[in-house]
């Protein structure tokens, strides 16, 4: 079961690579999730993985039963609201952008970056 | 998108959403559930009149507009430190009132709640601020 | 001693708040500070004479062992007596001479800091403060140098000199830190304590080569000499300053301040004294057929710094005390040449010997004070210049092993040095005026001939009395530079013996080179154009050129690296991350062990498939809908496998989250473009190559990952008490909101960042 979730995190891994070397911006953000996703599988999984032990305790103490490491999970959890609010600021980003310059591609921000020295210079 | 169906399922729907988002949030603690939780399943609500009415509608009709969600709930959040602080113990520390109410139970109410439904206000107004900030640029 | 400093600090300023009427003598002002100071230092001779060693001690930072401490010994009060006596002479001269420029406040401020440091870096007992007071002077210096600025060589030159000995003190700091692991402190007097532990130890070599780079480069010896002939752009008052008590003598400074820790070594011996004797030789050797009277200068100033370094290196009783005098002959008489020069200069409006000539007529006085200084420069009797010549040839002759050598050359620099002492003043004064410039008016009433008057007559007092200087200062000096040094004894006269035998030899043929070099007009020309040959190999040029071409390869880099195409800096990133990873596991010999290979669900394998079929769906749909659709399928997907494996905080906020995200994509993909196919298919095939290189290497780290036990300590310490202590039965939230709620707090405030810069970056009317 854990080869196959390993298996799972590379794939994740690899994807978001392919996209964040894509021109087109919408690809580049959804490749920034896949990369946030399949690190927080990562860290999810580091922890080892007990199959359905939820982790809460009784009100007496917590022996004897087995439960999950809460602690990656409370971390997972702030870094999912968090790509939340990366993923949104890029697509405000990529928005505005597009309203500038029209365009989806990313390697027109070099040239116009070029274009605008060039004026400057002169 | 302005359907009727939508907008009049919309009406009960919203109340749904939130009371289930406060209900989350309060049994956080002790189930799953909580402020992050609570805060985005109350921006729910907002999605989906979001896409009954138009943007600007539903801004107009906010009595409480992010912002203010936002401003609210970082108060709430460096309230809850306060009573900590007074009590002489660390900075984060939490402090409990317990009260027992006979038949439905203890209640607690520590500083850590209110803490919790400062994330809720603060989960509120960042969603809702993305999502009206996106919808309404065209 | 520390309010002395602090005086300088506030003059320096307080000339900016002077009424109108006394600012037109604010260089005066700074005159009468700096003879206050002298006079300061005076009083203390007799405390000093006694053995006494002054300090004073600022507490600065404690903890890292940097404290202001100042030591006044024999050796600095020389040195401070220099310092502010010379600079008395240089701010009354530059009062007069510097009246006609704009700007002579700032200049006046940067010389009065400059002087202020100087004497800050001699009174330091700690080297951490020492190297702070030596940058100081750099940077100043350079100031002072860039004082025309529209001039491009004065920039040039300033520019050189700060590289120069900018660079040296960094490896002078360098040094100062690596030796001072040894002792563990950077206070001079526990340097000294421990000194047997740092000579013996094997970072004496390494720290000693980095001390003497900041020496070689501050005090302009070869190969960093070139930089002092440049320097020459400075107003002449500031060359006056430098070349005489300050700047270029710091190297000298620390030499013999550092002579009690690393000297007597056959290291430094070598190192030193071979330096030295280049630079001593190569000097006076180029300053022979100049005929400018600012780089004659320069460049004796060159040979005189060559010689103090030589006789540092020699390292004998009789050399250092050499040494020490020769410091006082040299600042005498080479700030009153540089203030006759630029006399000169103002009088004759030239410094080219060849608009020169026959002015002992029309400027008897000048005349007068630039040969006492000159016969000075030369060792020539009753100067003072003569003892230090006798006392430096001494020192050779008692040298044992490679002082034949060095004793050869020395003689050779030094009739050298008399040609050019001799055509100095021939040449100005003597030679019939072959120019139709006009010859410039009577000298008597210059205010500029006040200081270096004053400072040719120290030098002939001096010389004729030299038991003024031997017994009180050279003596004390002496003592804090070497231990148990017995008296010094200055004699004008000391008999015949064979260094009066050298001497006399010395100037005979010092005079014979000077006949030959003014009366044969052909023999001079030659000669000129021989060096000028060599000199084409400027080193000072190569070293510009070189600056330029690093410049342009730091140019070049940045374009490349700095490309501007978004992909490629992700993709370099990306490979050198795979690459780095990979070799890990390579090099680690990791060995990938799978713990409980269990049984997997047939649902769990169905999610899993599915997720991945949504995941290469996502990566190459031309639909931009079936795209962001395939990425919620994901995003759920995982999810589920959360919730598979008991966290369920997790997967619904995983659910709620990705449900926004899908959403806030539609909103915005509405108003986009459609996919376009920007790449071909050899760049998707590269790619793909290197995001499965990437991929592979995850699952690894992933496999290994799970195979290590983390300690368990955090964790188990949330459960225990999070319903002892923070009445709360769901450990995650409870982590969350209490155990771990300042991280929490640092999250919402990203979050609410992020949603302000999202609400402004598209509000409407926005500019872009």
């Amino acid at each position: 079961m854990e080869i196959i979730m390993a298996i799972f995190v590379g794939i994740l891994y690899a994807a978001g690579v392919y996209l964040l070397l894509r021109r087109s911006i919408l690809k580049f953000i959804i490749g920034i999730l896949f990369f946030s996703n399949a690190t927080n599988l990562l860290v999810f999984l580091s922890a080892g993985l007990i199959p359905g032990g939820a982790a809460f305790v009784g009100e007496k103490s917590a022996n004897g039963t087995v439960l999950t490491d809460p602690l990656p999970q409370a971390l997972v959890l702030t870094a999912v609201v968090i790509g939340l609010g990366v993923v949104a600021f890029t697509l405000a980003l990529k928005y505005k952008y597009f309203e500038v310059s029209g365009t989806d591609d990313l390697d027109e921000m070099k040239q116009e970056k070029s274009e605008t020295n060039l004026k400057e210079e002169k | 998108m302005n359907s009727g169906i939508l907008q009049i399922a919309e009406k009960y729907l919203r109340w749904l959403f939130l009371v289930f988002a406060i209900f989350a949030l309060f049994r956080g603690h002790n189930l799953p559930g909580g402020g992050f939780i609570g805060g985005l399943m109350a921006a729910m609500a907002f999605v989906f009149r979001g896409f009954a009415y138009s943007a600007d509608e539903v801004y107009q009709s906010m009595k409480i507009k992010p912002e203010t969600y936002l401003v609210i709930g970082f108060t709430a959040v460096i309230l809850s430190f306060v009573p900590g602080m007074i009590a002489g113990k660390t900075f984060f520390e939490g402090v409990w009132l317990s009260a027992d109410l006979g038949q439905l139970g203890l209640l607690k109410l520590g500083t850590p709640l209110l803490f919790d439904i400062g994330i809720f206000l603060v989960v509120i107004g960042v969603t809702v601020l993305f999502l009206f900030s996106l919808k309404r640029s065209d | 001693m520390v309010v002395s400093l602090l005086l300088y600090l506030m003059f320096s300023i307080g000339i900016f708040f002077l009424p109108k009427i006394l600012r037109k003598y604010t260089s005066v002002w700074i005159a009468f500070l700096q003879v206050g100071v002298f006079s300061f230092f005076l009083t203390r001779i007799p405390n000093i004479i006694n053995g006494e060693v002054l300090s004073a001690a600022i507490t600065w930072v404690p903890a890292l062992d940097l404290n202001l401490s100042f030591i006044l010994d024999g050796f600095s009060l020389s040195f401070a007596l220099l310092i502010s006596g010379i600079g008395a002479m240089v701010f009354f001269y530059a009062q007069a001479y510097m009246k006609k420029y704009a700007g002579t406040d700032r200049f006046i401020l940067f010389l009065t800091l400059f002087s202020g440091a100087m004497l800050g870096m001699v009174l330091s007992e700690n080297l951490i403060q020492l190297f702070i007071f030596w940058e100081l002077t750099s940077v100043l210096s350079f100031l002072l140098i860039t004082f025309f600025h529209e001039k491009e060589e004065a920039r040039k030159a300033a520019f050189q000199s700060l590289y120069i000995t900018a660079f040296g003190g960094l490896s002078l700091l360098a040094g100062i830190i690596l030796l001072g692991t040894i002792p563990g402190s950077y206070s001079l007097n526990e340097w000294i304590a421990s000194a047997e532990a740092i000579r013996e130890s094997s970072l004496y070599l390494p720290g000693l080569l980095l001390i003497l780079l900041g020496v070689v480069t501050k005090s302009a010896q070869f190969p960093f000499h070139f930089w002092l002939p440049g320097a020459m752009q400075a107003p002449t008052p500031v060359s006056s300053y430098l070349h005489s008590a300050t700047m270029v003598k710091a190297g000298f400074f620390l030499l013999a301040r550092l002579h009690p820790v690393l000297g007597g070594t056959s290291e430094w011996m070598y190192i030193i004294s071979s330096v030295g004797v280049i630079t001593m030789f190569m000097g006076v050797y180029f300053a022979v057929t100049k005929t400018e009277l600012k780089s004659i200068l320069a460049y004796t100033t060159i040979n005189a710094l060559g010689v103090l370094v030589l006789l540092m290196g020699i390292d004998t009783q009789l050399s250092i005390k050499a040494a020490l005098l020769f410091l006082f002959v040299h600042a005498l008489y080479k700030a009153t040449l540089f203030m006759v020069a630029g006399l000169i200069d103002k009088k004759a409006g030239t410094k080219e010997f060849s608009s020169l000539g026959g002015l002992a007529r029309t400027m008897p006085l000048t005349f007068v004070i630039t040969s006492l200084s000159a016969l000075s420069m030369a060792g020539i009797p009753p100067m003072l210049g003569f003892l230090g010549k006798e006392l430096i040839y001494e020192a050779k002759v008692q040298l044992p092993g490679i002082s034949s050598v060095i004793l050869v050359i020395g003689v050779a620099a030094n009739i050298l040095l008399v040609a050019v002492s001799l055509t100095f003043i021939y040449r100005i004064f003597l030679v019939k005026r072959t120019t139709d410039k006009p010859i410039p008016k009577e000298d008597r009433k210059s205010w500029l001939l006040l200081a270096p008057a004053m400072l040719a007559i120290l030098s002939l007092l001096f010389g004729l009395f030299p038991k003024i200087l031997g017994g009180t200062l050279i003596e004390s000096a002496l003592g804090s530079v070497i231990d148990g040094a017995g008296d010094v004894k200055l004699k004008l006269w000391h008999g015949f013996n064979d260094v009066f035998f050298l001497s006399l030899f010395t100037v005979v043929a010092g005079f014979m080179l000077t006949y030959l070099m003014n009366t044969k007009q052909m023999l001079l020309k030659n000669w000129q154009a021989f060096n000028e040959r060599i000199v084409r190999f400027s080193l000072s040029d190569k070293f510009l050129s070189g600056v330029d071409g690093f410049v342009g390869f730091a140019d070049k880099k940045t374009q490349i690296i700095q490309h501007g195409y978004h992909r490629y800096y992700i993709m370099t990133i990306m490979v050198l991350a795979a690459v780095a990873m990979w070799y890990q596991f390579y090099a680690s010999g990791a060995q990938l062990t799978i713990n409980n290979p269990g049984t997997i669900p047939y649902y769990m394998a169905g999610l899993v498939l599915v997720s991945v079929f949504a995941v290469v769906m996502a990566m190459f749909s031309r639909s931009r809908l079936a795209a962001i659709v395939a990425m919620g399928v994901v995003g759920y997907g995982i999810a589920l496998v959360f919730m598979y494996y008991g966290a369920i905080d997790l997967a619904i906020t995983q659910i709620l989250a990705e449900t926004l995200i899908v959403v806030l994509f539609v909103l915005v993909m509405q108003k986009m473009p459609r996919f376009l196919r920007l790449s071909d298919k050899k760049q998707r095939v590269r790619d793909l190559v290197i995001a499965i290189g990437f991929g592979t290497v995850m699952t690894l780290v992933t496999i290994q990952s799970m195979d290590i036990s983390l300690q368990p300590a955090i964790s188990d310490f949330f459960i225990e008490n999070s319903w002892s202590k923070a009445f709360g039965k769901n450990v995650v939230n409870v982590i969350l909101v209490d155990f771990r709620a300042m991280d929490t707090l640092g999250e919402i405030i990203v979050l609410a960042v992020a949603a302000l810069g999202v609400s402004m970056l598209l509000k409407k009317g926005g500019k872009a």
